[in-house]
């Protein structure tokens, strides 16, 4: 499941970094701005595959712990002044992840399509917590005045109010998010949470204790979705129910297939063709989320590996390319 | 409370529970023979409402809104059915999940350019106007009895269908076990088709009743497939009566949960699907796994 180190890897990681480092830079702040939000999908998109490629688990409720973490972040902060980010963001992760917990724990007792319509409904118990209740905004949701600020003894390391700052701290998070998650998935965690995604009988007969593994992996994949929506929240200054809806875990599944599941950071190349189509498309019309729909129709028909794909079907084969759609795993043979 | 207010409440929540019930059961049908998970399914309720509306405004008669609405629902449903889900029937949920995904962007774009994304109401039919007085100040519309009383109809038609036809078997037998029902000769694609495109009529009849009840709207379609979860889940998947226990249960929470814990109604549900998730996570009539 690690990346083959080819030839080709060396040259181009490198110099993606390099780019990535300069932009600020190279280009105006909307552009920054723009990666920045790309790379805060892209970890969630990321966080998401840990469960969903490694885990063989369709989860429909990322978006809740994407957007609960920003809540915790706008009930944390002053009207007037910045909010302590060594305070708000472990308060934030933590509360992802006992959500996650929570939802976990009752969700993997079933199995799968089971688990997508269960996960789906206690996400959305998530939007329904704060469309109807008044503590946070209700449906206007809340603001955040101010981004978040990192004090040790007096000195501050950045300053996440300037574009520039807040997009290189995203960008140093999204490399620690990318090999913590190579780190699991190559750690024999991540060789048991493949073993019961292949076949959970013969895991459970070997002693793996399965439910137990795929709620751990269920509960990083959700305190990593966290992390990702506090800085989101904290980027726009804004945290709205729609944030917590099913639909931004859709958009979050798209992302996972059109990058491949494969991977650990296919992901993060879903989020950036899927957001950099957008852009493309919403300055050309009016109606781009039909574009999107048919678009995404499209990927499901036609493309069952994700883009990598089409890559290699017009570069040539590529030896490392999965094809996880195609084989429809045996986890629902008795439902 | 006093007995003719709970009363009122029941009637509510067997009312509610029924219309659910008509959405689900064509949810738990499709997946229960087709093996596809159906996210777009809300969507088809919403476009049933709005459908209505659009009918009851250029006929001027809510019967024929009805009838029109089903039919086009159902035409729709087959022709979807035949370019898009027949792709779906052996791949694995994700590739479902994905693509009734992207069908909701589509007919929610479709929506808007049709229909706009202005709010509507749609007044019920002249002869179900009015209400019953039931005391000097508490009164019941005649229109939420009417619904009662047809979601009853077609309810027990569903179960007459399934339960007493040749095309029930072949759908009951179809949801016990696809792979031997197909080896014995079943022609499937056309029964798929046509229980698809049922399923689909199912959510826009529950739209087309609903439409006069309360307001039509973008959202409702969302709020409706969580529903229909929750029923199929607390019911078990593929079984028609269990969609029927489910979506009375459902039915009962929220409108109770509304009446005892205003503040918390929309928990009330939630809360109802952990219990039985705990206890049964195949649901109530579901086969037990493992």
């Amino acid at each position: 499941m690690s990346s083959n180190i080819s030839r080709t890897n060396l040259v181009i990681v490198p110099l993606c970094l390099a780019v990535a480092a300069l932009l600020p830079l190279l280009t105006p702040g909307y552009y920054v701005q723009f990666a920045t939000k790309v790379m805060l999908l892209g970890l969630a998109a990321m966080a998401l595959n840990l469960v969903l490629g490694f885990g063989g688990l369709v989860s429909m409720c990322h978006a809740a712990f994407f957007g609960l973490s920003g809540y915790v972040l706008a009930m944390m902060s002053d009207k007037y002044d910045p909010a302590s980010l060594l305070l708000t963001l472990p308060a934030a992760i933590a509360a992802a992840a006992c959500a996650a917990l929570l939802i976990g724990a009752l969700s993997l007792r079933t199995r799968g399509v089971y688990f997508i319509m269960v996960t789906l409904a206690f996400g959305e118990m998530m939007f329904f917590l704060f469309h109807d209740t008044t503590f946070a905004g209700g449906s206007d949701g809340a603001y955040i005045y101010f981004k978040p600020e990192l004090r040790l003894f007096g000195w501050r390391p950045f300053d996440l109010e300037k574009t520039s700052q807040f997009y290189w701290v995203v960008l140093v998070l999204t490399g620690l998010g990318v090999l913590l998650l190579q780190r699991i998935v190559a750690s024999p965690f991540g060789h048991a949470l493949l073993a019961a995604r292949d076949n959970e009988r013969r895991a459970r007969s070997i002693g793996f204790p399965v439910y137990r593994i795929r709620l751990t992996a269920f509960v990083i994949s959700g305190a990593i979705t966290g992390l990702a929506g506090y800085f989101s929240a904290a980027q726009f200054g804004v945290i709205a129910p729609q944030v917590l809806s099913w639909h931004l875990s859709a958009i979050l599944l798209v992302m996972v297939v059109l990058g491949g599941m494969g991977s650990v950071t296919g992901p993060l190349l879903g989020a950036i063709v899927l957001l950099g189509l957008e852009e493309v498309l919403k300055a050309q019309t009016h109606y781009w989320k039909l574009i999107e729909g048919l678009i995404v129709i499209g990927i499901v028909l036609m493309l069952p590996g994700g883009i990598r794909n089409l890559a290699a079907m017009v570069f040539g084969k590529d030896e490392s390319i999965e094809k996880p759609l195609e084989n429809p795993r045996k986890e629902t043979s008795h439902v | 409370m006093n007995s003719i207010a709970f009363g009122v409440q029941l009637l509510n929540a067997v009312q509610y529970g029924l219309v659910l019930f008509l959405v689900a059961s064509g949810l738990t049908l499709v997946f229960g023979i087709l093996g596809v998970i159906n996210l777009a399914h809300g969507t088809f309720y919403m476009l049933g409402a709005y459908i209505a509306y659009w009918l009851t405004l250029h006929t001027g008669n809510f019967g024929l809104a009805l009838i029109g609405g089903v039919v086009i629902a159902f035409l729709g449903g087959l022709l979807l059915e035949n370019i898009f889900v027949k792709r779906l029937y052996g791949r694995d949920h994700l590739a479902q999940v994905l693509l009734s995904f992207g069908l909701i962007l589509v007919l929610e774009e479709v929506r808007q350019i049709l229909f706009g994304k202005d709010v509507h109401s749609v007044p019920p039919p002249a002869f179900l106007q009015g209400s019953f007085q039931l005391t000097a100040v508490q009164s019941y519309p005649v229109y939420r009895v009417a619904v009662c009383l047809f979601c009853l109809v077609v309810a027990l038609l569903i179960f007459y269908i399934i339960h007493k036809t040749r095309i029930g078997m072949i759908v009951r037998a179809g949801a016990e076990n696809r792979d031997m029902t197909r080896a014995l000769g079943i022609p499937f694609d056309k029964v798929n088709r046509y229980v698809f495109a049922t399923g689909i009529a199912l959510a826009a009849l529950g739209g087309i009743v609903v439409a006069p009840l309360s307001t039509v709207y973008p959202g409702m379609g969302d709020h409706m497939l969580i529903l229909s979860f929750v029923v199929v889940v607390l019911g078990g998947i593929g079984s028609v009566g269990g969609a029927a226990i489910g979506a009375l249960l459902v039915g009962l929470a929220d409108t109770f949960g509304k009446v005892f814990f205003p503040s918390f109604s929309s928990f009330s549900i939630y809360f109802l699907m952990a219990i039985v998730l705990i206890w049964r996570p195949t649901g109530i009539m579901g086969q037990r796994v493992d």
